[in-house]
Formats: C-alpha cells, sequence, structure tokens
C-alpha cells in the first residue's frame, strides 16, 4: 500500500482517543496534589501533604507489602509453570498438548468473579483459612495463559536444533534446557514476570474474595473509597504506584522487542503449526 | 520413550497447579450448586431446588440477560472506537507507530480501581461534568443526573476496554501482506472495495479476540456497578456478590455463577466454529 500522505483524520481520531484516556488520569494526578480533602472543583492551592501522610498509615503500608510479596511470589511461580508449559507445547506435539494449550488459556476467558468463588468454595472445602497468599496463588492461574503467550512466542523464535548441538555435545536434555534454552529465552522470562507481577499487583476481584482480612493494596483502596477524607491519599498512593508501573511496564515491553522475532503480540504457536 | 518422558515431565507440573486451582474449584462449584445450604446439616443434604429457584425467578434470569447484553453493547462499542485506532497505527502511522502504541498502552498500567473511579470524579453529582455544565448555565444545582445507572458503567467499561480490543485488532493487520492490497489496487479495486474484500475479513479473528477481551470481563463486572453504577446500575456480577459475601448463599450463588459460565462458554463454542481459540488469543 502506497504511503497516504493526508493530515489524517485518522490523526485527528488517535489525538481525540488519547485525550479522552488521559482525562481521568490526570485528573487523579491533579487531585492528588489539590489542598483540600473533598474531591470537588473547583481546585485548591497545591500541597504534599497527601504524600507525606502515605508513610503514616500502617494498614496501607501493611496491604502495600502484602501486594508486593503475592505479587512477588505468584509472578515467579506463574513463569517457572509457564516456562514448563511453553517449552511442552511448542517442543513437542504428543497427545495432551492440545488440552493442555485449551485449559492453560482458558481462563483468560472467565469471568475472574467465578474464579474467585469457585476458589472461596475450594478453600472453604478443605478448611484452609482466607489470606492474602491464597489470592497469590489464585493469581498464578490467571498469570499461566500469559506467561505461555509470552514464552512460546520466544521459543519459536530459534530452532530447536541449538538443544540438539547441546546434546550432540554431550549435555543431557535437561542440561540443554537450562544452558541453552533458558538463558535464550530469559529476555522472555523477565517480561513474562514483570507482566504477570503487575496483573498480580492490580488484580481486585479475585483478592476480594479470598484475602480475608489480611489485605491486598486494591482491596484496602476499595475499602476507603467510601470514606471521602482518606481518598486524596489513596489517590497520592495511586499516583505513586502508576509511575512505578509505567517504568516497570516500559521496560518489560522493551525486552519484549528486544527478544522477539514474530509478530507484537504473538503469531507464536499460530505461525509454528504453519510450518508443520 | 524418551520423548514422551519429557514431555510428561515439563507439563506434569503445570497440569496438576491447573488441576488443583482450577478445574477443581470449578468442579467444587458444581457440586455446591446441588447441596441445600451453606453451611451446618443443610449442607449435607443435596437438592435441585436451587436450580428451580433460578429457573422460576424472573428477575434473575433478566438481570443475566441484561448484563449479557450490556456486555454485548460494551465490547460491541469498544471494538468499534478501537478498530479505527489500530488500523491507523497498523497502516497510517508510519515511524510513530511504536511512540503511539505506548501512548495508548500506558493508561492501562494505572490502577483499575482508580481508573473506574476516575470516572466518578467526571460523572458525580460535584465532578468535571457537572461543574462544567453548571458553569455553562445549562444545569442549575449540583445533581446526581450522570452517573449511578447503566449508562455510567457502560461509559466507564468502555473507556477501560479501548485499548485492549485495539492490541489484537492491530495485531491482525500488522498480519496482513500489504502486497494483497496492492495487488488489489492493480486489478481495480477502490480503496473502499479493498478494504472491505481484504482488509475487513483478514482483521476478523483480531476484531473476535477483541471483542472477548472486552465481553468477558464485563459480563463479570461487579466493582464498577458498585462504584459507579449505584442500585440503578447493578450486574449480574454484582449478584452472585451478594449471594457469596452477603446473603451467605453460596448453593444460590453457585447456580448463578454457572449460568454465567453456560454463557460463556456457550459464546467460545461459536467462536470455535470460526477457529482454533489458541489461533483467535493470537497465541
Amino acid at each position: 500500500m502506497p504511503k497516504l500522505k493526508l493530515p489524517s483524520p485518522g490523526a485527528l481520531y488517535v489525538g481525540i482517543i488519547c485525550a479522552l484516556l488521559y482525562l481521568p488520569i490526570a485528573l487523579l494526578i491533579v487531585f492528588s496534589f489539590n489542598d483540600a480533602a473533598s474531591l470537588t472543583f473547583p481546585f485548591k492551592g497545591f500541597t504534599l501533604q497527601w504524600y507525606q501522610q502515605l508513610g503514616q498509615s500502617s494498614e496501607l503500608l501493611a496491604s502495600l507489602r502484602n501486594s508486593l510479596v503475592i505479587a512477588f511470589g505468584s509472578s515467579v511461580l506463574a513463569t517457572i509453570l509457564g516456562t514448563m508449559g511453553a517449552i511442552a507445547i511448542v517442543r513437542f506435539n504428543l497427545p495432551g498438548r492440545g488440552i493442555f494449550l485449551a485449559v492453560s488459556t482458558m481462563p483468560l476467558v472467565i469471568p475472574y468473579v467465578i474464579l474467585g468463588v469457585a476458589l472461596l468454595i475450594l478453600l472453604n472445602q478443605a478448611g484452609i483459612p482466607l489470606s492474602a497468599p491464597a489470592a497469590g496463588f489464585a493469581h498464578v492461574i490467571i498469570s499461566i495463559p500469559y506467561a505461555i503467550l509470552i514464552i512460546s512466542s520466544r521459543l519459536v523464535g530459534f530452532p530447536d536444533n541449538l538443544e540438539e548441538a547441546a546434546m550432540d555435545l554431550g549435555a543431557s536434555y535437561w542440561e540443554a534446557l537450562l544452558k541453552v534454552t533458558i538463558p535464550i529465552v530469559s529476555p522472555a522470562l523477565l517480561a513474562s514476570f514483570l507482566l504477570c507481577f503487575t496483573i498480580s499487583f492490580d488484580e481486585y476481584s479475585i483478592a476480594s474474595f479470598l484475602v480475608g482480612t489480611d489485605t491486598t493494596l486494591p482491596v484496602y483502596m476499595f475499602s476507603q473509597l467510601r470514606f471521602p477524607t482518606r481518598l486524596p491519599m489513596i489517590i497520592a498512593m495511586a499516583a505513586i504506584i502508576m509511575t512505578v508501573t509505567m517504568l516497570a511496564m516500559l521496560i518489560s515491553e522493551w525486552l519484549r522487542r528486544a527478544g522477539q522475532h514474530t509478530s507484537p503480540t504473538g503469531g507464536g504457536i499460530a505461525s509454528r503449526k504453519a510450518k508443520a | 520413550m524418551k520423548n514422551s518422558r519429557r514431555f510428561l515431565t515439563l507439563i506434569g507440573l503445570p497440569s496438576i497447579y491447573l488441576f488443583l486451582l482450577f478445574i477443581l474449584p470449578v468442579g467444587l462449584m458444581v457440586i455446591f450448586s446441588f447441596r441445600e445450604g451453606t453451611t451446618g446439616a443443610a449442607r449435607d443434604s443435596f437438592t435441585l431446588d436451587h436450580y428451580i429457584t433460578f429457573i422460576n425467578s424472573r428477575p434473575f434470569q433478566r438481570l443475566l440477560w441484561q448484563s449479557a447484553g450490556i456486555s454485548f453493547l460494551v465490547a460491541v462499542i469498544a471494538n468499534s472506537l478501537a478498530y479505527p485506532l489500530a488500523y491507523y497505527l497498523a497502516f497510517q502511522a508510519g515511524s510513530q507507530k511504536n511512540t503511539l502504541m505506548m501512548l495508548l498502552i500506558i493508561p492501562t498500567w494505572t490502577s483499575y480501581l482508580l481508573r473506574i473511579f476516575a470516572w466518578k470524579l467526571i460523572l458525580g453529582s460535584t465532578g468535571l461534568l457537572n461543574s462544567v455544565l453548571l458553569l455553562l448555565g445549562v444545569i442549575e444545582t449540583l445533581s446526581p443526573i450522570l452517573i449511578y445507572s447503566r449508562a455510567a458503567v457502560m461509559v466507564t467499561l468502555i473507556y477501560v476496554w479501548i485499548p485492549f480490543a485495539m492490541l489484537p485488532i492491530f495485531s491482525s493487520l500488522e498480519r496482513i501482506d500489504r502486497y494483497l492490497l496492492e495487488a488489489a489496487a492493480d486489478l481495480g479495486c477502490t480503496r473502499l472495495e479493498a478494504f472491505l474484500r481484504i482488509t475487513l475479513p483478514l482483521s476478523l479473528p483480531g476484531v473476535v479476540a477483541g471483542f472477548f477481551f472486552a465481553f468477558i470481563p464485563t459480563l463479570g463486572e461487579f466493582v464498577t456497578p458498585l462504584l459507579v453504577g449505584g442500585a440503578q446500575g447493578s450486574m449480574y456480577g454484582n449478584l452472585i456478590q451478594d449471594q457469596f459475601m452477603r446473603a451467605l448463599n453460596w448453593p444460590m450463588g453457585s447456580v448463578m455463577s454457572l449460568s454465567m459460565l453456560l454463557i460463556v462458554l456457550v459464546f467460545m463454542f461459536l467462536l470455535t466454529r470460526l477457529g482454533p481459540l489458541s489461533d483467535l488469543l493470537g497465541l
């Protein structure tokens, strides 16, 4: 297709949508510096007091710590399980592959409220008390599809004869995986870790059923949204997290692009099938 | 055989995990739907009562269909708004493609709760829109005319899903062989014809995936209705959440969850008629 050089309505459209996407976020950030306890217009003066109050709220810090711990744990576990699954799916064409692929990606298409209540029933039947770690183990389930997606699209990008070469040179299959395959897919592992981390860190629906009194940050934030005077502080917290998340995701995106040979959002397994 | 032992070793652990924390809980929910009550003796006797209650309850079913309708509309509108974005990025943005993509994705990295809550600051009675309307003299007093409705829920969710719908559409547009469009032009197709006969059909898998990225989570939503929907904007997800957290009628809640799951599975089945799920999801 020849390059179009219209001063296009397309560009205008993208501009408008962008403005709409950023408006709510800009409002939040402005209110986090607004010198008034209520979130109403017009704006009063500039203040940093909401940011200063953050360090004094022990409940908020406890829930932040919980969220960081379960996000870390669940993303490590999801990435390990996702790596195993991705290697099995991409490198072997054996019976069970199709069922595994279907089941492991199914959490993508099941509403979180259903997963949340189903896991609540599981904990109840097994006599396991509600806790933040329980939410962490649940987050692994919703993260696995993304881990598999990211890692398998990296795996199809390089041929399996590198593993064969390592084995010809005397490595066992598992040594070849650890010393050849894993290092080659390591950018994808980091990208998967970061994406799964942010999925867990931001997840409210499932966690709200499973954490009990052991709140995670989103659960704590939701409980505070009812109290208008607590809001500016919550928003200040969110503004900080937003900045940190953006940095983490920019790094993840950069790694994913640096480490990928196929199309931007995958095309991995599909293109492998086309080859076979 | 060596190969199958390696395969089983690799796939074993993730399979066990998925079984224990995904298949098993859904199975237990099916069993729970036949229990008479949540605790005590009622829990150990089995009954079809909750299914009968559900089948006889007009309000439950109406809310389920309304929620499915809302989700369908939200998904269609979000995709319609996302398609031109994806098209511009794939075909016209040129060297600015990556920058624009980043720009559109960054808002999705903000806290989901806060992005929804931000709409309360826009639509609320003392919110941005009302303040502007008051200033312009369109309204005379600040009152919650824009918020606490289904419309508020829909606007908020469309906003949330636009970037997510754009991604799969963009990736399917990117995969289209540009020579096809050149060939069409050489053979006398106008640009509109080429779009309708080549670009649009080839981008359909992305549109279907984008549709589901918006439809599924909207169907299960209970947070957005709580924050901006009020009593008027309640959805089926709220009903389920209520059964588990407040009414403590878990068997009824299980029946409701399963009915929602049935709708999702029927949709997914129709979808897989179009092609394997993993292809549609871009795997």
